[in-house]
């Protein structure tokens, strides 16, 4: 073939260039046979070190552009308003508007929970399908197809031997449990909500699985649990929500009775809202440690 | 009480109706009930976006949707007009087709336990477009952009091979990069303007420039914003993430990447300017004219990769990069002229590059798997609908009469009229570029159509992806013939925008 491709005319690598046989620039070949061992040391050699020059151009470069970066950033911060101020474009309507009538309009006493998940409810809605994106990504990417398991993944499902560990775990769950569901449950009147909450639960969950092993919890919490979990906590979600955008953009009478401030069960929508977030958060970070260790829920 | 109009509830229906079916489909059973589901809403949708769109054009008006029951900077917004329906009602049709067009390799692509997520995926993706497209609020337009940037990675993943996890990361790492760069740019601007909703970021933003106040940190914003979005839509220098995604991605995927998601990101451009920087501030600030030649340049470097490399989907991914060059051009003549152009041209782009990915996949099929332009010698008579396909938009895409490259490529040549200073070098680039167009499909179609005697076992194509082609080729030629009235309704959009 290579003594053929030198005897062709121009007109013939055209024709093969056409016929989409040869590319404008190929690969380079080298045969070995050609090249004693002496220089192919030698251009092995030269080759590492232009490796490395480029390499440690690329690393100069790199710093170069990061330290520019930094400095524009650095110099920004420095002209930026002072935080807080009360002359701060920041501290203009809207805020204002958050703080005097935000326990008034939405029936939340905490502003933050009232700012998530009512006036600008369609964010965090993003937000829970991104947790919810996530979770399903790492399905996606780890979940086992095969049902065998290796040695690795057995030890997940091994109980701890040590019995202190053991005995205060198993009474520092359910504690973690009912803390979790505290921090749902106010998330309207004290500082907290689903997100923290759905945390401090999925952590309860993590803790009960490192002691009993993963298949103690495979008891209750299966795949098809947590995607139940995951799905009917994230639609529910999304037709509260979805309601209460409907009716609000068309004027609709609203017909959830907002409470009085401080009371359990105040703040309209928030906190059956609260608790769906709450779930997705707890699905979410379970999820990621059990299949993150042994590839399986 | 007032009677409720559902005409403008038609963004908020559609943006819901998209994510409630992702939540759905993890528990609906099969891959191939979940295409089925898929397509209905998708094309639900997309019906949707036409009455929407035949009712703003006809009155020319646009108008803003309250997310909730406080008003707008106060709660969250969508705004809708003749554009945004237009683009809304492409995306759900190329969507449609491509799927269904690339349904044969996604069930052999995809394991059949994930078709499932692989379809949440594809409808988190459409919800998070169409929200890119209908949002007010950057803050709303940053949480969606997250949104399509995990799903769009979690599409180019479902392959499962080794080689797609590293084309995941690629594109991860520049998607990242851009959306951080966007992110600290929000965040600067609320800093400065204290506002989320575009409206009044562009008051504040108009006082700051006539005070002169915190000029320096509105420049850092700007150039942060545009830079954050651009890196995401594959401009110039940043298109090798395109490359890489493009050619392990089952080929429906890839139609979607090229063909709908970097638009979305480029449409958040064009909204940027519009609503939130105004588009003479732009001007005056000589941003137009970076992305000017970083357009000119994406479009001669990639037609000059895409004419050395001799992989057919690699080929493609090259071709998008010089096709974003071109929309990023007509977005830096800085015009009127130059921005319906563009937008044309994003229409014609999503429709040509989504056939171009479904019928290489068709022949690489024909060809029993190989990659390379040269084995896909007679792909074309053992798919002949595929090879069809891939003509048409192999001259689309060179800009021959009668097809819709023709039209976007003739557009962005008279807007070149209203920016004189421009006019050489743009008219001299898409000449050039042209050329460099024509020399890299026309050998391809050559070795796709040259004769070949034996006669090989391959499967025959589906009948879903011949209708799909089909569609694809007549909607081109539409597209090509009766473009006044899309220019039309481009027309009205933007002016919408701008006042």
């Amino acid at each position: 073939m290579i003594n053929e491709k030198k005897e062709k005319s121009k007109w013939q690598h055209f024709v093969d260039w056409v016929n989409g046989e040869e590319a404008i620039e190929r690969p380079k070949k080298i045969s070995l046979q050609k090249i004693n061992k002496k220089k192919l040391i030698i251009l092995i050699r030269k080759y590492i070190w232009s490796r490395r020059k480029k390499t440690a151009l690329h690393l100069i470069m790199c710093t170069f552009a990061c330290m520019v970066f930094i400095g524009i950033l650095l110099h920004t911060v420095s002209t930026l308003p002072y935080f807080g101020g009360s002359t701060n474009p920041a501290s203009n309507e809207v805020v204002e508007r958050y703080i005097e009538s935000g326990v008034e309009e939405t029936g939340a006493s905490n502003i933050v929970t009232a700012m998530i998940l009512e006036y600008r409810a369609f964010d965090t809605f993003g937000e829970s399908c991104i947790l919810f994106l996530a979770v399903i990504c790492v399905v996606m990417l780890l979940k086992k197809d095969a049902a065998e398991e290796t040695e690795e993944e057995k030890a997940f499902d091994q109980e701890e031997e040590n019995v202190i560990l053991k005995k205060v775990a198993n009474i520092l769950t359910p504690l973690l449990f009912l803390f979790g569901c505290y921090v749902i449950l106010n998330g309207h009147i004290s500082p907290g909500g689903g997100f923290s909450g759905g945390a401090i639960m999925g952590a309860g969950l993590i803790l009960y699985a490192c002691v009993n092993g993963q298949k103690s919890v495979q008891r209750f919490f299966t795949y098809k649990t947590f995607l139940r979990i995951n799905v009917i906590s994230l639609l529910a979600y999304g037709i509260l929500k979805g309601y209460s955008f409907f009716a609000g953009a068309n004027h609709l009478p609203d017909v959830i009775p907002k409470g009085t401030g401080w009371d359990l069960l105040s703040g309209g929508l928030i906190l059956p809202l609260n608790i769906c977030v709450g779930m997705i958060v707890m699905c979410t970070v379970y999820g990621f440690y059990a299949l993150f260790t042994k590839g399986d829920i | 009480m007032t009677a409720v109009n559902y005409i403008q509830n038609i963004p908020f229906f559609s943006i819901f109706l998209a994510i409630f079916g992702g939540i759905v489909t993890p528990v609906l059973g099969n891959g191939k009930t979940a295409q089925k589901v898929n397509l209905v809403i998708v094309t639900v949708i997309g019906i949707l976006s036409a009455v929407l769109l035949v009712h703003l054009w006809q009155r020319e008006e646009s108008f803003t949707f309250m997310m909730g029951r406080f008003p707008a900077p106060w709660g969250n917004e969508l705004r809708a007009g003749p554009l945004e329906a237009l683009l809304a009602l492409c995306f759900c049709l190329v969507m449609a087709l491509t799927l269904t067009g690339g349904s044969r390799f996604l069930q052999k692509d995809v394991l059949p336990g994930k078709q499932n997520l692989y379809f949440t995926m594809i409808y988190l993706l459409l919800g998070s477009m169409l929200t890119l497209i209908y949002t007010n609020d950057i803050f709303t337009a940053y949480v969606f952009l997250e949104i399509n940037t995990i799903a769009f990675c979690a599409i180019i993943m479902a392959k499962g091979s080794g080689e797609s996890i590293v084309a995941t990361l690629h594109y991860l790492v520049i998607c990242l990069l851009g959306s951080g760069l966007f992110l600290i740019g929000i965040s600067l601007l609320y800093s400065i303007t204290g506002h989320l909703l575009m409206e009044n970021i562009q008051q504040a933003i108009l006082d700051l420039v006539q005070t002169g106040e915190y000029a320096f940190v509105f420049a850092v914003v700007i150039g942060m914003i545009i830079i954050g979005i651009s890196v995401k839509s594959a401009v110039f220098p940043f298109h090798f993430m395109l490359v890489s995604a493009h050619s392990v991605a089952t080929p429906a995927s890839s139609g979607i990447l090229s063909g709908l998601v970097l638009k979305s990101f480029i449409f958040l451009n064009i909204k940027m300017f519009y609503c939130v920087f105004t588009i003479d501030l732009i001007r005056s600030l000589k941003i137009t004219n970076v992305l000017f030649v970083f357009g000119l340049m994406g479009m001669v470097v990639g037609s000059i990769s895409a004419l050395k490399e001799r992989r057919i989907k690699h080929m493609l991914a090259y071709s998008s990069a010089a096709q974003i060059g071109y929309i990023y051009m007509g977005l830096g003549l800085g015009n009127h002229e130059g921005m319906v152009a563009a937008c044309f041209h994003i229409l014609a782009h999503a429709i040509t590059k989504a056939m171009l990915c479904i019928c290489a996949g068709g022949l690489i099929e024909a060809s029993e798997g190989n990659v390379g332009i040269n084995s896909l010698r007679g792909a074309g008579h053992r798919n002949l609908v595929a090879g069809i396909g891939f003509t048409v938009g192999g001259l689309s895409m060179i800009g021959i009469p009668l097809t819709a490259g023709f039209i976007s490529k003739l557009y962005f040549a008279t807007a070149t009229i209203y920016s004189p200073q421009k006019m050489v070098i743009t008219l001299l680039t898409l000449a050039i570029s042209m050329i460099l167009n024509a020399m890299y499909f026309i050998p391809s179609a050559i070795a796709i159509w040259s004769p070949v005697d034996k006669k090989a076992k391959i499967p025959k194509p589906s009948r879903a992806m011949q209708y799909a082609i089909g569609i694809f080729i007549v909607l081109n030629v539409v597209l090509g013939i009766y473009y006044a009235p899309i220019i039309d309704m481009i027309e009205i959009g933007i002016q919408l925008l701008e006042s």
